[in-house]
């Protein structure tokens, strides 16, 4: 099959790989950010004594754990015109993404507070220390070097969920598979160069994680 | 207005029905299949023959490394040119299979490797051989670790299923597409939409938390 691969027009569409590969990293690491503030905004909601701000951000994760994110896209996508507001596609699976990604970025930043050991804390509470002097100077120096790789592993799912905004007509990387399909009946070709593309994604994340793992690994053996 | 529309959306409710039939068939099938693939896969992923786990690693990046969207375009579009021709259920079926089979063998390969080798050492030396190893030893013993995890992934395999919706398969989430373009209120049809994935993925997921408590060995205190 390779014999009749038609290199000349996935060169001609070259520029379009180029835009839906870098419209896929740029959808990501916008709902890697976003999703990163809604996920602490949740976890220290979820992590609250009072019930007040417990209850909705517990309801908030599980309910968006409970269903898929397509039915989550086409709820803004077709929900939110109905509400009067007229976003376009783009923002609209950004903010599904954003919120998608924020309920599962909950548990990554619970997991790296918690990581930190009491030992510490009661260190910084003796040396009087206040709440937010602990938080900025003992935990979150800690805590952020063990968030990194799950963070890492939480891009790459958001670089594969991007992929489903092409559903509702936003460029991106799988949206020029799609032209390819329908402008040149060339699914092989397309296809195959867009999961090519994903596969460099996908190395370049897993092998920063990696690298990052072995940093941690030699500061905490120095 | 709200009112009329929810009438109309009462009025669709066996089409939805028919919907979560179809969900719950693909998602069963696909759960099978995954779950026998991922097991031998899985074994395989464990294994000490260096090519097998070489061999079985490229399948399991090939598939971690793409979104199921672009593999399901692969299978739907790409094999009707290699004179398959397939219709939509057996595609969305072959597809999640394919897919969730590579996270099961990930799931059963770590389960086999977190046994202990002490327990492998003693069988080997009381003269079984390698497949009653695994069947009497390796396995019963895995089976704890990887109970849990296999459920949470059969959760996503059930919110994945609403991706095959694209291709024209039945399920909750095109009955929803469908509904709304004739009752234009997003909210509620996908709010529809999200309570029955919700019946199904909701107490799946607590069945899970409860898995990882009861499975979890209790220390031994004298």
């Amino acid at each position: 099959m390779l014999e009749s691969f038609n290199f000349r027009v996935m060169f001609e569409y070259y520029p379009l790989f180029l835009k839906g590969f870098l419209s896929t990293g740029w959808i990501s690491l916008v709902s890697l950010i976003l999703s990163l503030l809604v996920g602490i905004l949740a976890c220290a909601g979820r992590l609250s004594r009072s019930r007040l701000f417990s209850t909705p951000a517990a309801a908030y994760i599980e309910t968006i754990r409970s269903t898929p994110l397509l039915a989550q896209i086409y709820f803004f996508y077709f929900g939110l015109p109905s509400l009067g507001f007229l976003v376009p596609e783009l923002q609209t699976g950004i903010l599904a993404l954003t919120l998608n990604s924020g309920a599962y970025m909950a548990e990554i930043v619970r997991a790296g507070m918690q990581s930190v050991s009491t030992g510490q804390i009661e260190a910084g509470t003796s040396s009087g220390l206040n709440y937010f002097q602990r938080l900025r100077f003992i935990i979150l120096p800690q805590a952020i070097g063990v968030t990194i790789p799950p963070l890492l592993g939480q891009a790459i799912v958001l670089v594969k969920d991007s992929s489903l905004l092409s559903l509702i007509s936003v460029m991106e990387l799988t949206r020029t598979g799609q032209i390819l399909t329908n402008e040149r009946f060339m699914p092989a070709e397309g296809f195959f160069a867009v999961a090519a593309l994903y596969l460099v994604l996908y190395f370049l994340l897993k092998s920063l994680s990696t690298w990052w793992q072995k940093r941690l690994i030699f500061r905490q053996a120095v | 207005m709200w009112g009329h529309y929810t009438q109309q959306l009462i009025h669709s409710l066996p089409f939805f029905l028919k919907g979560l039939w179809m969900t719950i068939a693909v998602s069963l099938l696909s759960l099978i299949g995954g779950t026998v693939i991922g097991f031998f896969a899985g074994v395989g992923r464990a294994s000490r023959a260096k090519w097998l786990r070489r061999l079985l690693s490229v399948y399991v990046d090939a598939i971690r490394g793409t979104p199921f969207l672009v593999q399901l375009f692969i299978l739907f579009f790409i094999l009707p040119e290699l004179g398959v021709q397939i219709k939509a259920f057996p595609a969305a079926v072959l597809g999640l299979t394919i897919c969730s089979g590579s996270y099961i063998c990930e799931i059963f390969a770590s389960g086999i490797e977190a046994v202990p080798w002490g327990q492998r050492e003693a069988a080997i030396s009381t003269g079984l051989n390698r497949y009653q190893q695994l069947r009497f030893i390796i396995l019963p013993q895995a089976l704890r670790t990887i109970l849990p995890p296999l459920v949470g992934q059969y959760v996503l395999l059930i919110k994945d299923s609403s991706v095959v919706s694209v291709i024209g398969v039945l399920d909750v989430t095109r009955a929803g597409w469908l509904t709304v373009q004739r009752i234009p209120e997003g909210i509620l049809v996908f709010g529809l939409v999200g309570i029955f994935y919700f019946i199904i993925c909701y107490p799946l997921i607590h069945l899970v938390n409860y898995l990882e408590a009861r499975m979890t060995v209790q220390k031994f205190r004298l």
